[in-house]
């Protein structure tokens, strides 16, 4: 097998929330053991609802949070283990590409300046060559060459955000972390930097890890997904199997929840509701995290964090009704579910 | 009561705000009605008009800086346009309940849910302290806040997202308004949080026989709650159409556009989302005739580009569109 672009093995990160009074030093586990791959020039889809550790993980691959444990590599090159001095050169491998557009470039620099910035820094080319790429990116992202004078602010949401993907793909990295590339953006322009995001890539062989909580979004960019409660992968692998053939209860659930624009369907479609709320997670709950707003929550949820089993048509998840229960055995929950729910 | 006038008819309302080249128009003689027990999304992009034509129904720009040129707005038999602050402010969370995006920000972090929920109570039904609180903890047990009495007495931050989106939904039926505004509630929450309220909204618009208008940009969201649809573009109504036959068989190339971009229905088609081309039109340079003619694949020039387009009758709806009488829109997405 060829080396991943990235790897990330059993990745853990804390957030320190400091000590007050006499209380106790609070430490925030915000992932909680994370692992998985990406190949060379695909796509990863990352969703989770908020406060689920999906963001934190892409900025600790990209060392802008440190990693508390676990390891992060770079088409073979130890992200974790290297110097913070020397994240700077591995940057031009890895870049990333942020939600809000209005806040993630300078005001104060053109657009050519923002594109250049990077070039200087990390490529020792001159002037006129340097130009010659802007210019060329520019055209790429669907930007006019002559906008290169102006500044963020004379543009919309959606061009912004091009500029945001010309700023980060002009190095050619292995790697574009795409935290919530489109929410900002209205529903008309969306579909136009996904559009231009899928062109890029068949392009430039660069993989993306795609963090967003739009599971349609995700389904349509991604082949393969990992699905993330409260800090944890719960569920991974290929985008269909995990979408059509969700293994565990809360996949079930995010999925049953998105809303088809067809009032039929809506009206038919059974839907899982969660009770409850998200636990805090500086207080998660023992054994399976999610046991507390699972409807097919066991004796054994409470006691015992559940392993990861593989699942008919690749992938994991980890869920205590594979083994015990009902014992599903690495298939499909929608069969239980819809059981139990006909029964109910 | 006559309960062949809808709830709420607004007719003609346009307003302006004021920019550095003088007054621009984001709300251009928009005309629909809500009516009795009904539910009716109002969907469209940034700019488009839909939140500010709420908020001038309720006359809530003016404080802004805006002005209500032109218009009528009757509400269950009443006309709000230049109705005078103590008529709007007895008719605010009283008759029209809100609720809004962020509901952090609406609540105040100083008082408990109960105490903020019992004022809205006291001040527009004179209930006693004791009789608000009870009101309040029976509005949060409808919202389905597990152990309401407790909860009552706990603080905004002491709640999640979701749940904080519950109590501004306990807050603004408090009084069990006649009409429920909910401007974009779902919008910063996830899908399995927005599906809870969502279900929340229609249990209570049925067991409170009241009416919701629900603006959002999301056609999924739409579908999931709407019985009709104002479909807003440009400061102006573009469609109007019961859900069905909105979804079924789009009349404007704006709404079949947006259909068209959804990722869920260019998954279900087997291939990439189908972009609308350019950006969202502005305030400071609409184009001429059709606003979206810019943008519109189906664009004619002439028909479309010199004239300013009215609204017509189309099925059992109203669209805005030069060319409504020959484009089958729908028709590929049924296919």
């Amino acid at each position: 097998m060829t080396e991943p672009c990235l790897r990330v093995s059993d990745l853990h990160v804390m957030y320190d929330l400091g000590s007050s009074g006499f209380a106790r030093r609070k430490r925030l586990h915000a992932v909680n053991g994370a692992s998985f791959e990406i190949a060379p020039g695909e796509t990863m889809g990352l969703v989770g609802e908020s406060g689920s550790g999906k963001s934190t993980i892409g900025l600790s691959i990209m060392r802008l949070i440190e990693p508390w444990s676990g390891k992060v590599t770079l088409g073979g090159t130890d992200v974790t283990g290297v110097s913070r001095k020397d994240v700077r050169t591995l940057r031009r491998r890895m870049q990333m590409v942020f939600q809000d557009p209005y806040s993630s470039l300078n005001p104060s620099m053109t657009v050519s300046q923002l594109l250049e910035e990077p070039l200087i820094i990390h490529r020792d080319l001159p002037k006129a060559e340097r130009m010659k790429m802007i210019g060329e990116m520019l055209e790429s992202v669907g930007l006019h060459a002559g906008y290169a004078v102006r500044y963020p602010h004379e543009f919309s949401g959606g061009q912004r955000q091009r500029i945001a993907i010309a700023r980060a793909m002009i190095l050619h990295p292995e790697l574009v972390v795409l935290d919530e590339p489109v929410s900002a953006l209205d529903v008309s322009t969306q579909s136009q930097i996904l559009n231009l995001l899928k062109a890029i890539q068949a392009k430039s062989g660069t993989a993306f890890l795609l963090v967003a909580h739009d599971l349609a979004v995700v389904r349509l960019m991604s082949p393969n997904v990992a699905v993330m409660y409260l800090g944890e992968i719960v569920e991974a692998g290929p985008s269909g199997r995990v979408y059509d053939a969700p293994a565990h209860p809360y996949s079930a659930a995010l999925i049953s929840a998105i809303p088809f624009p067809d009032p039929e369907r809506q009206r038919n479609a059974t839907r899982i509701i969660l009770r409850g709320d998200l636990p805090s997670p500086l207080n998660p709950p023992s054994g399976c995290r999610f046991r507390t707003r699972c409807p097919f929550a066991m004796a054994i949820c409470a006691t015992e964090a559940p392993p990861s089993v593989p699942v008919e048509g690749g992938g994991t998840a980890a869920c205590h009704l594979h083994a015990h229960g009902p014992k599903l055995g690495g298939h499909s929950i929608l069969p239980f579910i819809a059981q139990k729910m006909g029964a109910a | 009561m006559n309960n062949a006038q809808p709830l709420l008819d607004i007719k003609g309302l346009t307003v302006q705000f004021p920019s550095p080249s003088g007054w621009l128009t984001v709300v251009d003689n928009v005309s629909f009605s809500v009516g009795r027990n009904d539910i009716v999304c109002v969907v469209g992009e940034s700019g488009s008009g839909k939140s500010v034509t709420t908020q001038a129904a309720v006359g809530l720009v003016q404080p802004k800086g805006g002005r209500v040129t032109a218009g009528s707005v009757m509400f269950d038999g009443q006309e709000l346009i230049g109705a005078s602050n103590r008529t709007l402010n007895r008719i605010r969370g009283d008759a029209i309940g809100f609720i809004f995006q962020e509901p952090m920000s609406s609540l105040n972090p100083a008082y408990t849910v109960g105490e903020q929920i019992a004022e809205v109570v006291r001040r527009h039904r004179g209930a006693s302290r004791a009789d608000a609180w009870k009101q309040a903890v029976a509005a949060l047990d409808r919202v389905h806040i597990a152990s309401a009495a407790t909860r009552a007495h706990a603080y905004p931050h002491q709640f999640s997202g979701g749940m904080r989106q519950r109590v501004m939904i306990a807050m603004a039926i408090a009084c069990k308004p006649k009409l429920l505004i909910a401007d974009e509630p779902t919008t910063a929450l996830d899908v399995t949080i927005q599906a809870r309220i969502l279900e929340v909204l229609k249990e209570l618009q049925q067991e409170l026989g009241m009416s919701v208008l629900f603006i959002t940009h999301d056609l999924g969201v739409v579908a999931d709650i709407a019985r009709s649809v104002v479909v807003m573009y440009g400061a102006q109504v573009v469609e109007f159409a019961p859900s069905d036959q909105l979804f079924a068989a789009p009349r404007h190339p704006y709404t079949a556009g947006l259909l068209e971009a959804m990722p869920q229905v260019a998954l279900e088609r087997g291939h990439d989302p189908i972009a609308i081309p350019g950006t969202v039109a502005q305030a400071h340079a609409w184009p001429k005739g059709c606003r979206f003619n810019p943008r519109c694949v189906h664009r004619q020039d002439g028909p479309c580009t010199t004239q300013p387009i009215e609204l017509i009758a189309d099925g059992q709806g109203l669209v805005r569109c030069a060319l409504a009488g020959e484009l089958r829109l729908g028709l590929e997405r049924r296919a």
